[in-house]
């Protein structure tokens, strides 16, 4: 198998990454300083995450909102014009095919979807759009993503726009013009700090990177590129899903606890599904816990009930650098997803006793 | 990459030293930078083990790594400090970061070990 690199690669190594394979892309695990240091800076200054993998899929035309709207569980009809927001594409089955960003733009919807999914999302889209009056472009390769979050990024920026980057209200966006590179500014991220997502092309990938980078050195503050591992537990924390651990086409949104991100009032591909697991008992539910004994909990460990019944599985885990806890996120049997619920953990051949918590864990600052 | 001129190796980038009757068990230097940010140990029992059983646990934020024991014996004391500083491992590897002390029941399997020199050659050639 032959993977993909960002334009950034080259960057990444001189600047002593761990490069790994992530969905079918090599990219940065971690830098030098590792990934829990990368966490704090985060929440307590700047970091730059170069998230190009993620694919752009511009769906336009006459029909294109009321066709898009079918498709996914947020109502897009109430969106102005430049802003954005979280939703998830569904199978009849109410299962989630991917979680998206979609953007309100003058060229059209800007769906932001996972690498994972590129082809998938793509495939479906263009099924559904058969002989209806919709352009479905996938734009990712010639369009470069990055985010750069934290409690500084937004001052950087303004450094650089005259103050305009601050006035973009949360899931908005903005066209600027940063080191003559044109690029749309998105007041969006996933880490649950203020921050930005910007797009623009894809030949002027590090002029943008190291031009933020550069600048932070100029107001003083201190940007640190983040890798993967850093990235999963910063959107942790808050209590964002991930597609392949809280996500998948097993699961519905219901036992993922995202009902907020499903407008039920319009209709969408996996509504009558929905509607139907809301009259009744979840086969499961997502739970946030704490081991109360000491290890690690990882992806796809068992879950227990006191008496040794297995009731689940761990769909993330890891130690959460911020809040400092060995924590996760599991699928249990609805009955046990009660704060305070004690659990057990199969770890290797030990059980380590857990208890199901409040989320989130990070309440996001801007909120 | 430090190395500690005293110790022994295995292949899986464990380190042993003999401290009078004891011998004194850790991950090496190259093995910590490798697997990357310790944020916990799960320490050995204090019981006998036999030489290749795995017997610990080193976790980095992303991954989970069995320590095999290289010499067959009883874990007669293990590193409390680790419970709470468990990133003692990446910052001091040879020292402070030790996991174990075991009391060898066949001391002779410290001769199938590496000596620091071989071990040295051995990741050198890994990089």
């Amino acid at each position: 198998m032959s993977f993909k690199r960002t334009n950034l690669y080259d960057w990444h190594l001189k600047n002593g990454a761990t490069i790994v394979p992530f969905a079918g892309w090599e990219l940065p695990i971690q830098y030098k300083t590792g990934p829990i240091v990368e966490h704090k800076a985060v929440r307590t200054d700047a970091g730059l995450f170069d998230i190009d993998h993620m694919g752009q899929i511009i769906v336009s035309g006459d029909e294109a909102t009321a066709f898009l709207n079918g498709l996914v569980t947020a109502d897009l009809t109430k969106l102005d014009m430049g802003n954005s927001t979280y939703s998830l594409m569904c199978l009849p089955s109410g299962g989630v095919i991917d979680d998206l960003f979609i953007y309100r733009l003058a060229k059209g919807w800007m769906v932001v979807v996972n690498a994972s999914n590129l082809e998938k999302d793509y495939a479906w889209l263009k099924k559904h759009g058969e002989g209806k009056n919709v352009s479905i472009e996938d734009q990712s390769e010639e369009t470069y993503m990055i985010a750069f979050q934290g409690p500084k990024a937004i001052g950087v920026l303004d450094s650089l726009t005259d103050g305009r980057t601050g006035k973009i209200a949360r899931f908005s966006s903005a066209e600027e013009t940063l080191f003559s590179v044109d690029l749309l500014i998105g007041r969006t991220g996933y880490t649950g700090e203020d921050g930005v997502e910007l797009f623009y092309p894809a030949s002027q990938a590090e002029k943008v990177w190291q031009g933020i980078i550069d600048q932070g050195k100029t107001v003083g503050v201190d940007v640190l590129p983040i890798g993967l591992a850093a990235r999963d537990s910063l959107r942790f924390e808050p209590g964002f899903p991930l597609y392949g651990h809280e996500l998948n086409e097993e699961k519905t949104p219901l036992e993922g606890r995202l009902k907020w991100a499903c407008a039920l009032d319009t209709d969408f591909i996996g509504k009558d599904a929905i509607l139907k697991q809301l009259e009744e008992e979840l086969p499961s539910k997502i739970v946030t816990f704490e081991l109360t004994d000491k290890g690690v909990p990882r992806e796809e460990y068992r879950v227990l009930n006191p008496d040794g019944e297995d009731i689940g599985y761990v769909a993330t885990g890891l130690y959460a650098p911020w809040v400092d806890k060995y924590c996760g996120n599991a699928y249990v049997k609805p009955e046990y997803a009660k704060i305070g619920t004690e659990i057990l953990i199969q770890i290797r051949k030990k059980t380590k006793k857990a208890v199901v918590i409040k989320r989130p864990l990070y309440k996001p600052s801007y909120r | 990459m430090k190395i500690d001129k005293s110790a022994k190796y295995c292949k899986t980038h464990e380190w042993v030293r003999v401290e009078g009757d004891l011998l004194v068990y850790g991950i090496s230097d190259y093995a910590q930078d490798k697997i990357g940010e310790v944020v916990f140990v799960e320490l050995p029992e204090e019981e006998e083990f036999a030489k290749g059983e795995s017997f610990s646990v080193v976790e980095s934020v992303k991954s989970a790594n069995d320590l095999y024991i290289p010499v067959s014996g009883t874990v007669v004391e293990v590193n409390e400090a680790l419970e709470d500083d468990p990133d003692l491992v990446n910052s001091d590897a040879f020292g402070e970061g030790w996991i174990c002390k075991i009391k060898a029941s066949n001391p002779s399997e410290l001769d199938e070990l590496l000596s620091a020199e071989d071990y040295e050659k051995m990741i050198s050639e890994l990089d």
